[in-house]
């Protein structure tokens, strides 16, 4: 998957300035961009299956699956295809050239291979393919045992030569669904108990392999295909807290906590996580809806709409009170 | 370094682990990486705690896992995250001490040099055979810290490799491929508030290169780092000759045991690592400090029994409450 991450608004936060050492197409459509840091630095490791979230116009993001080496490396390495029909990121993508900088997010995974798997089964369809070539190289770095079935139209296959020098034989290609269907059906009739199954490409390619996979009586657990969207909260709408025993009022903008808005304010809140788990900044609310976000408080608890974690909660309406 | 220095730095840098005068469990966790104050001086300012007992507890390590071998673990899917947490560790060595430590990229291969302990070696990640141990092992003959490697998979975290010799009353080899749940199922009061459900649920969202500290304590006789499952025939006796011997005597024999914990996401692993490190101080130094003193004594009372018994204090807390009540700022 290339594209499926997209915040509103706000900035990357602890994110990474880097600039583009080299941008090539790969194949029709499909552009290679490779990332460094400009100072020449080792980047931060990541999963097999990782993606960075790139940060294309004020408050836009898409995400990318990492392609290159992942430990401490000299470059990212993310492949792109350009979507005609989407709001610009992939376009701004393929325009880069080299020299120019870019934000981006540290890596985080989203599609990390099951360790105690005994065969991984990587299924690639189009650009679908970028983090299956992560989960290839960690393979046969660390001797797991793998096949590869990577689904294409002709002259599109991105990585292709690349990820068949890697497999051999470990690799078969086809290019339509029916062809995926003759010999995805069969394999998953017959693998070694253990087996996991790793699926990425467009979304009616992921659903009938697991369709697949559940007539083959697969358990769920051991079907898996990418799925972002596992990153930071959302910014929220901004709102108003008043503070019932003072009367003041602290606004609340769109990408600041609540909490950090009454610190600001020189209130005090005893806060310790500003996760939504340690629960040390409870803070008890008078009136207005809560949009919780946190993980302390029981679903009870939620409902009862009486408490809230200022560090990730924010309010529904545009207006909270709170107990302070 | 004079003894009275070091008795004085030990103090100082002690992680004084009750913010207030009750304790019971929560999800106390931090983010790590920062300097904590504390009335006799401060702590935490690094991610691995390198102080005057390094070349001791090392040795003390070196010498239970000779004969104790079962304190490292590692099953077979693991051997990856091994690696990241030795390759991590480095790195987080070569960046808080860079006087004495450095990691290095050389071709193919990574260089490594502690001064501390006149170290200078070459290896291929992943290459057992560039190593002189296994990675683990390799790493905590270098550190103070306890390590325990957790897999995140089924939407759980399982505790699947480690080098522990520092445990306070478990066993690594007995918990080792257990979930993180289960490893916790035996802690009284938890499960009712959900702490540790909230704790699991925190760990499994960890970002790579995140890390997070918190504080855990106990009580141990004669200062032993060593207080595992395995040794019990060794020390379990000592609560019994402290609470049955003189009173004079606990100011010294009673320490009061804090853990720091760190927990960090490995980034190429996926692998949550937990680092544990202990520092021990005797009541009598607790107690030079006058309000470390009356806090103890103030939260050993408060102490509910279930606690108490889980913690393996129940003989050792009243001797404890009694001396700090004669020798600590200690007002009824």
């Amino acid at each position: 998957m290339t594209t499926a991450l997209e915040t509103v608004a706000g900035e990357i936060t602890g994110g990474l300035t880097l600039t583009v050492r080299e941008a090539r197409l790969l194949c029709p459509g499909i552009r290679h961009i490779v990332l460094a840091d400009p100072a020449g630095r080792p980047l931060p490791s990541f999963t097999p299956g990782s993606h960075i979230t790139v940060n294309w116009a004020e408050g836009r993001h898409n995400s990318y699956s990492l392609t290159g080496p992942s430990i401490e490396p000299d470059h990212y390495a993310i492949s792109v295809r350009l979507d005609e029909n989407g709001r610009g990121g992939s376009r701004w993508i393929h325009d880069l050239q080299p020299g120019q900088m870019i934000r981006a997010s540290r890596p985080r995974s989203a599609f990390a291979p099951v360790l105690t798997a005994r065969h991984h089964l990587l299924i690639a369809g189009g650009i679908g393919v970028t983090p299956i070539l992560s989960h290839v190289r960690a393979a046969l770095e660390w001797g797991r045992s793998f096949d590869v079935i990577y689904s294409f139209r002709e002259q599109c296959g991105a990585h292709a030569d690349e990820l068949a020098a890697l497999c051999g034989d470990r690799m078969i290609t086809v290019s339509t669904p029916g062809e995926l269907a003759d010999r995805l059906i069969p394999a998953l009739a017959d693998q070694p108990l253990g087996t996991h199954v790793y699926t990425c490409g467009p979304a009616p390619m992921i659903a009938a392999v697991a369709a697949w996979a559940r007539d083959c009586g697969w358990p769920p657990g051991r079907v898996h295909s990418e799925a972002f969207g596992a990153g930071p909260l959302a910014d929220g709408a901004p709102f108003a807290a008043k503070l019932g025993r003072s009367g003041m009022i602290v606004p609340v903008p769109s990408g600041t906590s609540l909490l950090e808005a009454l610190l600001d304010r020189g209130i005090k809140v005893p806060n310790l996580c500003r996760q939504g788990v340690c629960g040390e900044c409870r803070l008890s609310v008078r009136g207005g809806e809560i949009e919780h976000r946190d993980l302390f408080l029981t679903a009870e608890e939620k409902a009862a709409g009486e408490s809230m974690m200022p560090c990730v909660s924010r309010s529904a309406g545009d207006r909270l009170e709170l107990d302070l | 370094m004079t003894t009275t220095d070091s008795r004085a730095d030990r103090i100082a840098r002690f992680p004084f682990p009750f913010p207030r005068d009750q304790y019971r469990y929560s999800t106390n966790v931090e983010p790590a990486g920062h300097s904590t104050d504390t009335v006799a001086g401060s702590w935490g300012d690094t991610r691995i705690a390198i102080d005057a007992h390094y070349h001791r507890e090392r040795a003390e390590r070196e010498r239970i896992l000779a004969e104790d071998p079962s304190r490292h673990q590692c099953l077979p899917h693991m051997v990856p995250a091994a690696w990241d947490a030795m390759l991590t560790l480095m790195r987080t060595l070569a960046d808080e001490y860079p006087d004495t430590m450095t990691l290095a990229r050389r071709g193919v291969g990574w260089y490594w040099k502690n001064d501390l302990l006149g170290i200078e070696h070459t290896f291929v990640f992943g290459d057992l055979d560039t190593l002189p141990a296994q990675p683990l092992v390799y790493i905590c003959g270098q550190i103070q810290e306890d390590v325990v490697l957790l897999d995140q998979r089924e939407g759980e975290l399982w505790g699947d490799a480690g080098l522990v010799t520092f445990a306070a009353d478990w066993s690594f080899g007995f918990d080792v491929g257990m979930s993180f749940l289960e490893i916790h199922g035996p802690v009284p009061r938890i499960h009712s508030e959900n702490i540790i459900t909230r704790a699991h649920n925190f760990l499994m969202r960890l970002e790579p290169g995140q890390s997070y500290r918190r504080t855990n304590w106990t009580l141990t006789v004669d200062g032993k780092l060593d207080t595992s499952t395995e040794t019990y025939p060794e020390w379990g006796k000592d609560r019994r000759t402290l609470a049955d011997g003189p009173l004079d005597e606990v100011g010294d024999r009673l320490f009061l045991r804090t853990e720091v914990q760190h927990l960090i996401r490995l980034a190429h692993s996926g692998a949550v690592m937990f680092l544990i490190r202990t520092y021990l101080l005797p009541f009598r130094d607790v107690a030079s400090v006058p309000e470390w003193g009356e806090r103890l004594y103030r939260v050993l009372e408060d102490l509910p029994v279930d606690m108490a018994e889980y913690k393996g204090i129940s003989r050792t807390r009243e001797p404890g409450m009694r001396w700090l009540l004669t020798h600590g700022n200690v007002e009824l």
